[in-house]
């Protein structure tokens, strides 16, 4: 089986193709360095990506506060821990760094507060 | 890189004055700053120096055309960015992107992990603005379609939107007729561009660039009018902010410069992007400087394995091979004090692409 996947590690975009069987990867073709080819490696085995978005606060000067995953969870857990996210609230006053969800799904990421906001 | 919160903490930390919800409505040809609010009532201010730096609007609905009627929930990107990380709730369910720069890529993902679907980005150009990383990440990821060449032709629905007509457009960027689909849609987000805030440089009389739509400067970001600098997004639209704070820096230091009567005059020529090479910043360079200068341009088409060449008086003065150059990404190159040193007053520096 061929994938076809854009390289990221560059602003130069290279069409990488990767052929695959029973999950094991036989070639990458198609990167013009190999930092292409770790990059594709990495995105068929376990893709990861940083998550960013908002959290309700409690008695805040605003109704949300920026959070970000402290680093990559995998791609296929981003609507779960989105769904965790949604559920949870913190209260004000909050500072960059707080930890509003910790070890989401047992990834070893937490969710942390990216703005300060020192409430009403 | 510091936050903005570092930023707002050394400044609270000197004895500037900050105005608050204040709103600047004139700088006068003497550089008197004029502002208003609700506490201190009308403001006047003589400066010396004035830095320009009021950013920028999104391109509105209103400076496209789009026909049909105007329902609720058609919209700009930045407004609908707002409506979700601020103020913490969700514009709509059903989602078509007009544009595909970074802030139309960042608002498909950031809404569609909201739970949203975003059915369409449709992008004008046969390339997107936006970054390959944002493409793939914000788009591919969720396997969101990205419709090169097309645009949104009409909206349909009266008090609500309820659908658009997109079309596929000819090499002269008009809808090929034929090629009209309907898309079930509650909210369109516009991602068309962004058009610099200068009504107050107008109002001063400064000189504008036909191309930036910001002032025309020298390489302390002083404009034409003697005293006032700009930067940042009034100046030229930037993708990052990080550019937006180097250059801030810059005519910072110019100002205070300026202030200190440490700017000496000197000799100005001008810069010229030429093929392919959509504009520089700045316009105007001292050949005077000791320090040297960067010119930032921006290209207007995608080019692979083209070289930047910059010359002057016919003489090419640097020549550099890019794997890669996009209208999204700003580039720049750099002029030494020695290359300054070889020119005259009649010299002109072009910036060009060479394939
Ligand atoms: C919608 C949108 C999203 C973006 N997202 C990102 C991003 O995620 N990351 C990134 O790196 N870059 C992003 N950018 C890029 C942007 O270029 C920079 O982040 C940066 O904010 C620009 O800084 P600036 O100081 O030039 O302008 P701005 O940040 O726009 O600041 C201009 C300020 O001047 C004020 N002002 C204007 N006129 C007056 C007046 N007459 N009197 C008083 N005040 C006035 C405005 O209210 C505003 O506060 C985004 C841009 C836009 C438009
Ligand atoms: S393969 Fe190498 S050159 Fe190509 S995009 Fe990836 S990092 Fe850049």
């Amino acid at each position: 089986m061929k994938k076809s996947l854009i390289c990221v590690s560059c602003p130069l975009g290279c069409p990488i193709e990767v052929e695959i069987d029973n999950g094991e990867i036989l070639s990458v073709t198609g990167n013009t360095c190999k930092r292409g080819d770790a990059y594709a490696r990495d995105e068929l085995t376990n893709p990861v990506r940083s998550l960013t978005t908002t959290v309700k606060l409690v008695n805040g000067s605003l109704p949300v506060v920026p959070v970000k995953s402290s680093k990559p969870v995998p791609k296929d857990k981003m609507f779960e821990c989105m769904k965790i996210i949604n559920q949870a609230s913190i209260e004000a006053p909050v500072k960059i760094g707080d930890v509003v969800v910790k070890d989401i799904l047992s990834t070893g990421a937490d969710i942390i507060v990216t703005n300060n906001d020192i409430g009403k | 890189m510091m936050n903005i919160n570092e930023f707002i903490a050394e400044v609270e930390k000197t004895d500037i004055d900050v105005y608050t919800d204040t709103m600047v409505l004139d700088v006068s040809k003497d550089n008197v700053v004029t502002a208003v609010n609700n506490k201190d009532g009308l403001i006047k201010i003589q400066a010396v120096a004035v830095v320009l730096a009021m950013g920028c609007r999104e391109r509105p609905r209103g400076a496209l055309s789009i026909a049909g009627s105007r329902p609720a929930g058609v919209m700009t990107a930045g407004t609908a960015q707002k409506y979700v990380n601020i103020d913490g709730y969700m514009p709509g369910r059903k989602v078509v992107i007009l544009g595909s720069g970074d802030i139309g890529l960042i608002m498909a993902r950031r809404m569609t992990l909201e739970g949203a679907e975003v059915k369409v980005v449709c992008e004008l150009m046969p390339y997107s603005g936006g970054l390959t990383r944002n493409i793939v990440q914000c788009l591919d990821d969720f396997g969101i379609p990205l419709r090169l060449s097309c645009t949104v032709v009409s909206t349909h629905g009266k008090e609500r939107l309820e659908g658009v007509t997109i079309a596929q457009v000819d090499e002269r960027l008009k809808p090929i007729p034929g090629t009209e689909e309907y898309i079930d849609c509650d909210t369109l987000l516009l991602s068309v561009g962004l058009i610099p805030e200068n009504e107050l440089s107008k109002g001063v009389g400064i000189d504008l660039d036909t191309v930036t739509g910001g002032p025309v400067v020298d390489e302390y970001r002083e404009t034409l009018h003697k005293g006032i600098f700009a930067c940042g997004n009034v100046l030229q639209v930037h993708d990052l902010v990080d550019y937006v704070t180097e250059e801030s820096k810059i005519a910072g230091k110019g100002a205070a410069n300026y202030i200190f009567g440490k700017k000496q005059g000197g000799t100005f020529i001008n810069t010229k992007g030429v093929n392919g090479v959509r504009y520089i910043v700045p316009q105007r360079v001292n050949i005077e400087n000791e320090d040297g200068v960067k010119l930032y341009f921006r290209v207007g088409q995608v080019y692979k394995g083209a070289k930047v060449v910059v010359e002057c008086d016919g003489n090419v003065l640097s020549s550099k091979k890019k794997v890669k150059l996009a209208p999204g990404e700003m580039e720049n190159v750099l002029i030494t004090p020695e290359m300054l040193r070889n020119m005259n007053e009649n010299s002109e520096i072009t910036v060009r692409i060479e394939e």
